[in-house]
């Protein structure tokens, strides 16, 4: 064997002793080489995986949030919605930011972090929010005839609280799935019955905008006449308002509604 | 298995468990013990550093030079921790995500660097495997007992099994929401420590620095 083979030079290189300069540098090498391509290894081998899991629980929390919602389970099975999937759109442009990661996205922060969020003038802000977020989140099921139920988050002010909620329109972008309020501190007994199932179930089938995306809904007194047209709860004139004024903030220009257009644009 | 090198195994166990007695490790003691779940996952990835640090570190002991000794084996610790986190996130997702940082964390884990440095730097590769999974099991055995009382005294439950009804569903049980929270973990190891120290008088240490009577003191 020749003396410069690679198995003498390693032979070499072990009988050096220890504490010198080469042997130092050769063990820091050869150590950080396998623990570099150990650690690489792994973590290119399981990222598909681990991204697998991450959207699988991403999906569960979404699921679990549909689950609790009355009347949205009903109209996930209705539409053959398969798969669920969660973006953020920028709300100024209507326009989905993929940048930013749905799953990690703080919309509850951003709301009243001025840094996330525009301040809005008085006479626009119908929803009393004071302020609005730039990034909003919007969960859209897709079933087997395409687009099926777009959710958006809403809030705004009612009476004394705020009201959050989740509006459901169907595929055509133009009808109300459902809404259903998940959080509020209305008056008990009073405006607290906008969360009766009964109330809410008013909404479903409703006409949100009309064709052009112009906001049509609207709460009456007394009985409903029009598929526009939600009745509102005696006692709860100001609560009811509330969240009639949320939904056409929400569904209008400052909340979803370019983005809702430019939804519908890319579909039909 | 000679007797001797059993010993290695044995050992660590209550004789010189690393908890108990060398007070290492307490700190994800406390922290993943509020359940049966995360505490066997954490001990499993703590066995499985060590054991596998140990060999590496005792495989590589007669080139090691001393002046660069702890930064290869904090390297050599930290990538095999990586790996065992990177592991948990792919095939056990959700007690990953409750283990949060405590896996990571290993690295830090007194136990492992304890190991390496006092009994894997100087003993061959089979003893230093055994210590490092008797070790592992030490910790892993205290880990399992503070978490059963706590998780059955604080929800009622082992394995996230309901055992005892809470009274929350019904049942008879008020849960000692005490034991859900870090300290209680103090308690209970204190608890085990004295019990371990009654039985074993050995395990006492020599008081050195006594509390010695004023009169006394100002006579020497």
């Amino acid at each position: 064997m020749s003396r410069n083979s690679p198995l003498a030079l390693w032979r070499r290189f072990l009988a050096l002793p220890n504490d010198s300069r080469t042997k130092t540098l050769g063990v820091a090498f050869l150590v950080s080489l396998v623990a570099a391509i150990a650690v690489s290894t792994t973590s290119v081998a399981l990222k598909p995986r681990q991204e697998a899991q991450v959207q699988a629980a991403r999906e569960a929390n979404l699921a679990e949030m549909v689950a609790t919602l009355p009347g949205l389970a009903e109209v996930m099975r209705e539409t053959g919605a398969e798969s669920l999937e969660t973006v953020v759109v920028a709300l100024e442009t209507g326009q989905i930011d993929p940048t930013i990661d749905a799953a990690t996205y703080d919309f509850l922060n951003a709301q009243s972090d001025p840094t996330l969020s525009q301040p809005l003038a008085a006479f626009e802000d119908t929803a009393k929010i004071g302020q609005r977020p730039n990034f909003a989140p919007v969960y859209i099921l897709r079933g087997t005839q395409g687009l099926a139920l777009v959710v958006l988050p809403v809030y705004g002010t009612g009476y004394q609280s705020t009201i959050r909620a989740y509006l459901a329109l169907h595929g055509d972008l133009t009808t109300i799935a459902a809404l259903s309020i998940y959080e509020q501190g209305e008056t008990p007994g009073l405006g607290t019955r906008i969360t009766d199932p009964s109330w809410q179930a008013l909404w479903s089938g409703k006409q949100a905008t009309d064709d052009a995306g112009e906001v049509t809904i609207t709460v009456v007194r007394g009985t409903a006449n029009t598929a526009t047209e939600v009745d509102g709860i005696t006692g709860a004139t100001r609560s009811t308002t509330g969240v009639t004024n949320l939904v056409q903030f929400w569904l209008g220009d400052l909340g979803y509604g370019t983005f809702l257009a430019a939804l519908k644009a890319e579909e039909f | 298995m000679r007797k001797s090198q059993l010993h290695h195994l044995t050992a660590p166990l209550i004789d010189n468990n690393p908890v108990t007695l060398q007070m290492l490790g307490i700190c994800s003691a406390l922290a993943v013990t509020t359940a049966l779940d995360t505490a066997l996952i954490m001990s499993l990835a703590l066995l499985t550093v060590l054991a596998t640090a140990s060999t590496l570190i005792s495989l590589i002991r007669a080139h090691l030079p001393s002046s660069i000794r702890l930064v290869v084996q904090i390297t050599i610790i930290a990538s095999l921790v990586i790996v065992t986190d990177q592991m948990l996130r792919a095939y056990a997702f959700e007690i990953s995500q409750r283990l949060s940082v405590f896996v990571g964390l290993i690295v830090t884990n007194c136990i492992v660097l304890g190991r390496a440095e006092s009994f894997a730097m100087h003993n061959p590769v089979w003893p230093s495997f055994l210590d490092g999974v008797g070790n592992g099991l030490g910790y892993g055995l205290i880990l399992m007992i503070v978490a059963t009382i706590r998780e059955l005294l604080g929800s009622g439950a082992l394995f996230g099994v309901t055992v005892l009804p809470l009274t929350a569903n019904g049942g008879w049980f008020e849960p000692l929401g005490f034991m859900l929270l870090a300290p209680s973990a103090f308690f209970i190891i204190g608890l085990l420590i004295w019990g371990i120290l009654t039985r074993r008088p050995a395990q006492v240490e020599a008081n050195e620095f006594p509390i010695v009577s004023r009169a006394l003191a100002e006579k020497s």
